[in-house]
């Protein structure tokens, strides 16, 4: 058996009365995506965000590889190779496209403190920016201020940005909302390749996607995973049928 | 691309005259208008200072008056020292060389800065104004309460303090003096904020998320930032010290931080030459209306609503347009 890259134990969250995060044990394995489903208010961010470190849990333990990453901030996190994909875009809106990707790339090619050398002249910097925007096909917008692009090209950047990091896991939180048809498709057909390098936690409302992206898939319903197995599995369940997909179409 | 070009038009015409406006004095023999310029570019310099934290750091700290005055009492403490030859609490000596003083000023108030931005960069917003106001305060009493020092009534410098071989005391040379340290403090905060220091520092302003989840803590870039913020003011505090051939616990108080809030503000927050701008606009309307009338900050008010109101880049941003960010 493959070692997890990401692995949650026992995750337990209550916002007052709510239990946001109740009892949630997932893991991740190299070179496959991983599908968080459930309805609206199942506590799908709740649970990235205790992954990412801006919440954290009650109780429970989250392991980067070996390592128990449960008490890190969010920096530190990122800096071990944890990269992040929010559901509603957090970016520096004035700034262009290029900017904020390298914000990414910097923790990754040397420091921040760095007071001299001024980054338009700082190769390395650049380089790694450029490489990814290409990779996304944001290369044509490098230059353009995020507040005025549109919702689907912001979701690019987030993903750009995540991938500057070089991470060695990915949290997407559902990343083509907001796309339309031809973005969601073409970040499909990203995601499957990029499967092969880095491992994903997929949030996706697009049952289209999710099913023909994800190896696993993990159904959360009231803050409980209440199945988890292979795409066909979670297609025939039907626990899951009543609670999500039957709604759902 | 146009409004960069307009903007640097803007920023040296500003610095010309800033350097030209002296030299007539000097030459029409009015020493009074030198010592007015050295006193324009050295609230310039503090205010440059404040702009760092409050402008490109959005870290609004309504106690850069204690960084001020603490660069003020390092020159005013050294020279006294310097002066009748006795110690710093019994061990150090004084001195009246200005590299020196500088150096002592700038580590002191570094020291200060750290100690009051670990305690006040824990919060945020109101919270974050009122700490720094808290701490510039307990350094206002604290100098008026030892009496080794004038207390209340201040301590002279009775002698300028030196420079080199220059000769200090003719206001034309220390008018370069504090010029030269204007515009040594503008650069560094120049390529400061074009390096990858400045562009976390940036981020931290705009979305300290994004700056976390790009792998690089938010506190301690705020807290590098306060403290190098801190030093520049102290430089400036320094020099004032030296031009009023006066230090007293009145450079500490809380009306000096709000008159360099408000000369940021005025000039343009986060614009590079901002402070340059506010500071020429506040001395000559605290020295020519306020010659006038006692209620010249009543104008100093309407100038500073209509410029928050109407211009939202201050003084620069209303001739200069919207700052560009690439
Ligand atoms: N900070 C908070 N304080 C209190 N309750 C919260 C907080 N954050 C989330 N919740 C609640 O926790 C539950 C789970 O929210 P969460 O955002 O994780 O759902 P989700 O599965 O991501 O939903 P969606 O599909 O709409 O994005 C919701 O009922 C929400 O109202
Ligand atoms: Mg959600």
């Amino acid at each position: 058996m493959t070692e997890a890259v990401l692995r949650i134990e026992k995750l337990q969250k209550n916002f007052g009365a709510l239990k946001a995060t109740d009892d949630v044990t997932l893991d991740l394995k190299p070179g496959e995506i991983h599908a968080l489903i459930g309805p609206n208010g199942a506590g799908k961010s709740t649970l990235i965000a205790q992954i990412s470190g801006g919440l954290s849990p009650d109780s429970g333990n989250i392991y980067l590889g070996q390592e128990n990453v449960t008490g890190l901030s969010i920096a530190a996190r990122a800096k071990r190779g944890l990269g992040r994909c929010f559901q509603i875009s957090s970016l520096a809106m004035p700034l262009s496209v290029r900017r904020n990707v390298m914000m990414a790339s910097q923790a990754v090619t040397g420091t921040s403190f760095s007071f001299w050398k001024q980054t338009d002249n700082d190769q390395k910097l650049l380089e790694a920016a450029e490489k990814v925007l290409a990779r996304v096909g944001l290369e044509p917008r490098a230059d353009v201020p995020v507040a005025e692009l549109s919702h689907g090209e912001r979701r690019q950047v987030e993903v750009a940005c995540a991938l500057a990091l070089k991470p060695k896991v990915l949290l997407l939180d559902e990343p083509m909302a907001g796309m339309g048809a031809g973005g969601s498709e073409r970040l499909t057909g990203f995601l499957e390749e990029l499967k092969l390098e880095v491992p994903i936690l997929l949030v996706e409302h697009d049952m289209d996607a999710v099913f023909r992206l994800a190896d696993r898939i993990s159904v959360l319903v009231y803050g409980q995973i209440i199945a988890q197995g292979s795409a066909d599995m979670i297609r025939q369940d039907p626990l899951v049928r009543e609670a999500y997909l039957g709604t759902e179409e | 691309m146009r409004k960069l070009t307009r903007e640097s038009w803007i920023n040296s015409s500003l610095v010309l005259l800033l350097a030209l406006a002296p030299l007539c004095a000097s030459l029409l023999d009015e020493p009074y208008y030198v010592n007015l310029a050295s006193r324009v570019v050295i609230i310039a310099m503090a205010a440059v200072g404040l702009n760092l934290a409050l402008g490109f750091g959005g870290l609004i700290s309504f106690g850069h008056a204690a960084f001020f005055g603490l660069g003020g009492y390092v020159a005013g403490v050294a020279a006294y020292h310097a002066f009748d030859g006795s110690y710093f609490i019994g061990v150090i000596p004084g001195s009246d060389q200005m590299p020196v003083i500088w150096l002592v000023a700038v580590l002191v108030a570094g020291l200060a800065a750290t100690f009051i931005g670990v305690i006040s960069l824990r919060t945020q917003g109101v919270y974050f104004i009122m700490i720094t106001l808290a701490f510039a305060q307990m350094i206002y009493y604290f100098a008026i309460s030892f009496p080794t020092y004038g207390g209340e009534d201040g301590l002279s410098i009775y002698v300028r303090n030196s420079l080199f071989s220059l000769d200090t005391s003719d206001p034309l040379i220390f008018f370069g003096i504090c010029f030269f340290s204007l515009m040594l403090s503008i650069f560094v905060t120049r390529r400061i904020m074009g390096s990858r220091f400045g562009a976390a520092l940036t981020m931290a302003r705009l979305n300290d998320i994004r700056l976390a989840t790009s792998g690089v803590e938010p506190f301690p870039i705020r807290l590098t930032t306060f403290v190098l913020s801190a030093m520049i003011t102290s430089g400036a505090g320094a020099l004032f010290a030296d031009l009023n051939g006066f230090v007293s616990p009145s450079m500490l108080s809380w009306h000096h931080s709000g008159e360099l809030m408000v000369i940021v503000i005025l000039g343009g927050v986060g614009r590079l030459f901002g402070p340059v701008a506010g500071a020429v606009v506040f001395v000559l309307l605290e020295t020519f209306i306020g010659g006038f009338t006692q209620h010249w900050q009543f104008f100093l008010g309407l100038i500073l609503l209509s410029v928050v109101l109407f211009a939202n880049g201050g003084l620069i941003g209303l001739l200069a347009g919207r700052p560009r960010h690439d």
